[in-house]
């Protein structure tokens, strides 16, 4: 994977939970971070739509059980997208 | 200069100046990260920024209750940085799924309870009026006219059910068309359609909007349309979270909201000043000249002509247009005055710089010229340079951020919020003559030996007569708009102004003036409250046009005569001073009141009507609804 894609969902991920961009980790989850709740999961999940340009399917959206899991998501659509 | 600072700097940057306590700063670098990001994750950073500023910058505050049939929390945070932006601090309450007609029409709803200055009510065709939308193929045709009286009606009921209940602004979402109608082509066939049905749907809706005060109407279709139907809507979020709009359409839902919202708030601008070069007409006139620069109906002079009809139209919503460049003044004015290509002329403009000073000064002279604060200033420009210095220079200016591409200049100018109105005056519309009036008069000031000479030459009318129906909207917008010449700067809606008129024992009295130069239409209101023996002054106001030629004192003894007649024997008034409102300050004074108290929000002054009276200026001829005095 390549780290700027997931430099910037850790980014995103900061702004939304607020919480510093330095301790925001791949492995950051739901469990590990206080605001991620469901309703900012859905707004995660709709920034990210917003700043790669795509949507994500309702089984997507469950994947993304934490951070690093969202950034390989967005890597691999964005990948299918190119081809 | 300007380098191009990242996300993450500016960010950081912000963060650096909050902890440094520089507020203002801090502010500029938030504004800065939403003009290059303006997503979802740049909002939920300026929101929580933001509000760690509270209390440190001049926001307005302003309460918004959204009542809804769908999701919209991811909107908030968009809308809240953009108001913040726009120097307003938002609170929203939201109504529960498909609550909104209950919500209306129980007086002790939470929707009333919350108090809101502004209600938005945005429900889904598809949830107000499902046999028009999924099942329309099964409705017979003659079933349709129903359903949109039916439709219609409930509007109706709601909109007049809220007015009973709240003097808050109500923005009503129209219902958007189909993008896919149930009959395919024949839907465009005939004008009973399933287009057609929903349209009728919407020409009642604002035709409801126009028969109450502070009743607008979104055009929520015409939202669509403009960013494409197909792409704003997500049908899967829908499903999963009645979430109907796609990710990267949700700011623009946000951004329709807050052009309500900053008129609403009263965050307007009054005045556009612009640059010449480059920005008026492509190329510079110093260099290229009459023949080289751009300006036509063909490319690439059509950009700049767009952009002229865009500020032609402003001026017909009572925008002053103004001109600050750095040129020498005779070239520019040749191709002001010369230039076919030019729509706009030297008499579209209340106020002209062309020289080299520095910008910031020249608008400062320009705000001091026209009487206005430096927050009513919107500055166009299309060197990056110039707009970052007069922004570090004179924060409360409206900077337009112009595109690089001079195609996009008239769309950026369209969609500045600061200069949306939502009414109109007649004085509004006549502005710009106004002004052009007024430069006459100034320089007619400065031959006269005594202010007496010049008044009396002035030969100055006055009406006062009690708000009515026809005045109400300009008498509203004088209490929202007016900083200088207003004792205590209460803020009022049309509804409000209309229910004070309705208690007994209240004035709101208005005045009109002309004099030999022209007619300067309403410029000042005065609403009164009686109690006990004393007549209260709620608000006195005058239009900054008027200040300085004792059209305050025309309208006090118009205000102490009917104090007198209705049996009072004190006129008592209370001055709250603000930044702005200098100019105001020794109006007791002046006029004989003697000093109640004073403290840090204001004095509060007496006047004994058994003893004195306030005569009428002897130059002033004053009409009112008794008669005429002088």
């Amino acid at each position: 994977m390549t780290s700027s894609i997931l430099d910037q969902v850790r980014s995103i991920a900061s702004d939304l939970f607020g919480v510093p961009v330095d301790r925001i980790v791949a492995e950051s989850s739901p469990e590990m971070i206080e605001a991620w709740d469901s309703t900012q999961h859905l707004n995660f999940v709709l920034a990210l739509e917003e700043k790669f340009g795509l949507q994500l399917s309702p089984e997507e959206m469950e994947q993304m059980r934490n951070v690093g899991e969202a950034a390989r998501l967005v890597e691999t659509k964005l990948q299918k997208a190119s081809r | 200069m300007i380098s191009e600072p990242s996300g993450l700097d500016l960010r950081s940057e912000a963060d650096r100046l909050i902890s440094a306590g520089s507020e203002e700063l801090a502010s500029l670098r938030l504004a800065e990260l939403w003009r290059n990001e303006a997503s979802a994750s740049a909002a939920a950073f300026l929101v929580s920024r933001y509000e760690q500023l509270r209390g440190k910058l001049p926001l307005v505050c302003y309460r918004l209750a959204i009542l809804r049939s769908f999701t919209v929390e991811p909107v908030l945070p968009l809308l809240r940085a953009d108001a913040f932006v726009h120097g307003i601090d938002l609170t929203v309450q939201l109504g529960d799924f498909n609550a909104y007609a209950q919500e209306i029409l129980d007086p002790d709803s939470s929707l009333y309870r919350f108090a809101p200055d502004a209600v938005i009510l945005a429900a889904r065709t598809a949830d107000l009026a499902p046999d028009l939308w999924h099942e329309y193929p099964d409705l017979a045709l003659e079933a349709v006219p129903a359903v949109v009286r039916r439709v219609s009606n409930s509007f109706r009921q709601w909109v007049r059910a809220f007015r009973e209940r709240s003097s808050a602004a109500l923005v009503v979402h129209s219902l958007e068309l189909p993008a896919r109608p149930g009959m395919g082509l024949l839907d465009a066939q005939e004008n009973k359609g399933q287009s057609a049905a929903i349209q009728q749907i919407n020409q009642e809706l604002r035709q409801i909007a126009s028969e109450h005060c502070g009743v607008y109407a979104l055009d929520y279709d015409g939202l669509v349309a403009r960013y494409g139907r197909l792409h704003w809507h997500d049908e899967r979020k829908w499903l999963i979270a009645r979430m109907p709009i796609a990710a990267d359409h949700l700011v623009y839902l946000a951004r329709e909201w807050l052009r309500f919202l900053v008129p609403l708030a009263g965050k307007t601008a009054k005045v556009l000043v612009t640059d010449l070069d480059n920005t008026l007409w492509g190329g510079v006139i110093g260099e290229d000249g009459m023949t080289g620069i751009k300006l036509g109906p063909e490319y690439p002079g059509a950009a700049y002509q767009n952009l002229q009809r865009a500020m032609l139209d402003l001026a017909r919503r009572g925008i002053l247009l103004a001109i600050c460049s750095k040129n020498n003044l005779e070239d520019a004015m040749e191709a002001l005055e010369n230039h076919p290509g030019m729509l706009l002329t030297p008499k579209h403009f209340a106020a002209v710089r062309i020289d080299w000073n520095d910008k910031a000064q020249n608008l400062r002279e320009i705000a001091a010229e026209l009487n206005v604060g430096m927050e009513a200033l919107a500055f166009l420009d299309d060197n990056p340079v110039e707009r970052q210095q007069v922004r570090s220079a004179l924060p409360e200016v409206t900077i337009v951020d112009l595109p690089e591409d001079p195609q996009a200049y008239a769309a950026a100018v369209r969609d500045c919020p600061v200069f949306e109105r939502l009414s109109l005056s007649s004085e509004d519309s006549q502005r710009t003559t106004l002004y052009a009036v007024r430069r006459k008069r100034s320089q007619t000031e400065q031959a006269f030996q005594s202010k007496e000479d010049f008044f009396r030459y002035l030969e100055q009318e006055a009406e006062v007569l009690p708000v009515s129906p026809a005045t109400l909207a300009r008498v509203a917008q004088l209490t929202q708009k007016t900083n200088q010449f207003n004792l205590t700067t209460q803020r009022h809606t049309e509804q409000q102004i209309a229910d004070m008129a309705a208690r007994p024992g209240w004035q709101v009295l208005s005045i009109k003036v002309r004099d030999r130069f022209g007619d300067h239409g309403l410029v000042g209101v005065a609403i009164t409250r009686d109690q006990a023996e004393t007549c209260e002054i709620e608000t006195f106001l005058l239009s900054c046009r008027v200040i300085g030629r004792t059209v305050e004192t025309a309208l006090l003894s118009h205000v102490a005569q009917g104090a007198v007649a209705r049996g009072r024997q004190r006129l008592a008034g209370r001055f709250s001073p603000t930044r702005k409102n200098a100019p105001a300050r020794d109006f007791y004074a002046r006029h004989g009141f003697q000093l109640l108290e004073e403290n840090r929000d204001g004095s509060v002054w007496t006047l004994d009507l058994r003893h004195h009276t306030i005569a009428t200026p002897a130059w002033i001829r004053l009409k009112t609804a008794e008669g005429e005095h002088n």
